[in-house]
């Protein structure tokens, strides 16, 4: 059989369109559609008839100095960022007593150092509870004195971010184990032991934080013996402790359902007690689940601190009223001395979200395929 | 003949109120004995096994394993689980542990063995299923085979005198089973007493002494392999055996 063939080659292809480089992520991410492509020019528009603008008033208008007359005549053209160079040591550390102020900074310092450090992984030894000790004493005996020398300074003086900072940790640090007992007793065999986590955390859920700051600072009191008082701020703290305890609870019983029962039906098979079994194989699977859910909650209680105002506990937040309100010719740069505190949250918050996700990542790489 | 490790005494167990599914069991087992339980899906193989180390609890009659006496006494439960190693169906490993770690957590938490201890016990044990190179890493980084190969690893590491087998070999790929069978068989040898789920007709034939046949919560038959397969007595059975080894 003979065939006769001629071959002719075909014609060479165009190249393949780049796949990387910024041409390619540009097409990819913000022009791979017409809709996209829309959306983009539409916000690149915006983008081009507001910046100017912004700029002018913040920063080539804007008055940087305390000169509150200079302000004054930049009104309206220019922000106002010397009422941030003014107030921001009684923005930050509220009433407590001016010349007193390296107590709180050198306090609170040593707190958030603690706090990044009990971030770490490294530092994740038995010896890290001893270094929390140390570190509250240290914070309360700074913060009060009336020993070593320093004066004495009442708790309703404390202010601004230590206060915020102090709130915020000493309720998530407690809530946390508390949030882990309460969701254990929600799904417990025992009656007696569900109704009572079940009617608390309904109870809680129930009411707003205002509310339980409310009860906790003025109708606690009423129902103690005479004579016998409470601090404030314990009352607070607790109320907050109890609040976000609820909230977490929910969270972590989210996790405990989504555990296979054959991981406790293993536990049981090889021997494990109950509580081996929940620190062992439960909890440090659901809590990897419900990561995401557990530091939104965390985000929220360090900024929900900001209602212990409404029990003239003055937090960043209070301490920025606190700071303006009294004084008129500062009065009307509110709304930059906010821009500032702003961005102290924000600063906060986004550290604890950007950590979140660390240790989400974390989490699945030792789980990886 | 000795006491038996296990025995069933007219046990009888429902799920609810009207699920009947364990009907007047009564079952001996010798020591060191090999047992293969197969039956329809829903006979209550899985019940039954899973009574002997209390996952299940009976509601009458009497179960005695090792001497002790199943009730709600907790102790006694706790003693039962020390002797008896368990294998599932979807070999419930813990995912965020290695499988070392897997493999030292009940020796070291319950049996409080020292850590380097419990290491060298368990490579040995993963040197027996053939599998010691993966110690550091961890279960879902494995194949289904390998992942029951450690699985029963682990329960050996509690050096039980009952090893129970539930379904094992029921959620692997058919080129896995293999692997898995050959580690039982090769346990089967070494005189461990042995009750299997399974519905491997091949291994039952390879090692069980005796092979239980169960429907609706009772037990049918039972009687040697070379007698159940061959000339089995039962309708029921006869039914079963057709339908498994028709194809």
């Amino acid at each position: 059989m003979t065939t006769s063939q001629t071959f002719t080659p075909i014609a060479a292809r165009p190249s393949p369109t780049a796949t990387s480089g910024w041409v390619h992520w540009l097409r990819q991410n913000l022009f791979s559609s017409a809709g996209n492509t829309a959306t983009t020019l539409f916000l690149l528009a915006l983008a081009i008839y507001l910046i100017p603008g912004v700029l002018e008033w913040g920063l080539f208008q804007a008055v940087f100095a305390p000169n509150a007359e200079a302000c004054q005549a930049a009104r309206g053209t220019g922000a106002c960022w010397g009422v941030v160079s003014e107030k921001y040591r009684l923005i930050l550390l509220g009433r407590y007593p001016f010349e007193e102020h390296w107590r709180p900074v050198v306090a609170t310092s040593l707190m958030v150092g603690g706090l990044v450090l009990s971030c770490m992984r490294a530092f994740w030894k038995p010896w890290l509870v001893l270094m929390w000790v140390a570190i509250l004493a240290v914070f309360f005996t700074l913060m009060s004195g009336g020993v070593l020398g320093l004066s004495d300074v009442r708790t309703d003086l404390w202010g601004g971010l230590p206060l915020t900072i102090m709130l915020a940790t000493l309720s998530i640090f407690m809530a946390f184990p508390l949030a882990i007992l309460v969701a254990l007793g929600r799904r417990s065999n025992l009656p007696a032991i569900r109704a009572v986590c079940v009617t608390y955390i309904e109870l809680v859920r129930g009411v707003p934080l205002i509310s339980v700051l409310f009860m906790a600072s003025f109708m606690f009191p009423l129902f103690m013996p005479q004579g016998m008082s409470i601090d404030v701020l314990v009352r607070v703290v607790v109320g907050i402790t109890l609040f976000a305890a609820a909230y977490m609870a929910e969270i972590v019983r989210g996790g405990l359902q989504a555990i296979p029962k054959g991981q406790l039906e293993a536990a049981d098979t090889l021997g494990l007690s109950y509580w081996q079994t929940q620190r062992k194989i439960v909890m440090p699977q659901a809590l990897a689940m419900v990561v995401p859910s557990m530091m939104n909650n965390f985000i929220s209680i360090f900024k929900d601190t900001s209602l212990v105002t409404i029990v003239s506990l003055y937090e960043l937040t209070g301490a920025l009223s606190l700071a303006l309100n009294s004084d008129v010719e500062w009065r009307p740069f509110k709304i930059e001395a906010y821009f500032f505190i702003t961005l102290v949250y924000f600063l906060f918050c986004f550290a604890m979200s950007r950590y979140s996700l660390w240790v989400e990542k974390q989490l699945s790489a030792s789980k990886a395929r | 003949m000795t006491e038996p490790i296990i025995r069933f005494d007219k046990v009888n167990k429902w799920y609810g109120n009207d699920f009947h599914v364990l009907r007047d069991i009564d079952l001996s087992v010798a020591k060191g004995e090999r047992i293969v339980i197969c039956g329809p899906s829903g006979s209550g193989k899985s019940t039954l096994i899973r009574c002997i180390n209390r996952l299940e609890e009976h509601q009458q009659g009497h179960l005695t394993v090792d001497g002790i006496e199943l009730t709600d006494d907790i102790k006694a439960i706790d003693q039962v689980r020390k002797n008896v190693g368990m294998v599932f169906q979807q070999f419930n490993l813990f995912p965020h542990l290695t499988v070392l770690e897997n493999l030292t957590l009940s020796p070291m938490w319950v049996g409080k063995i020292p850590k380097k201890e419990a290491e060298e016990k368990a490579m040995a044990q993963l040197e027996r299923v053939r599998i010691a190179e993966q110690a550091h890493k961890y279960p879902l980084q494995l194949s289904g085979g390998q992942q029951q190969r450690v699985a029963i690893a682990r329960a050996l590491c509690l050096k039980p005198k009952i090893m129970l087998f539930d379904e094992p070999t029921s959620a692997l790929d058919p080129e896995m089973i293999k692997e898995v069978l050959d580690v039982m068989v090769e346990m089967a040898n070494q005189g461990i007493t042995m009750i299997c789920v399974t519905h491997e007709m091949g291994f039952a034939k390879a090692v069980a002494d005796r092979v239980i046949f169960m429907d609706q919560g009772q037990i049918v038959e039972q009687n040697t392999p070379e007698e159940f397969f061959n000339n089995p007595q039962n309708e029921r059975s006869r039914d079963f055996l057709s339908k498994i080894l028709g194809h």
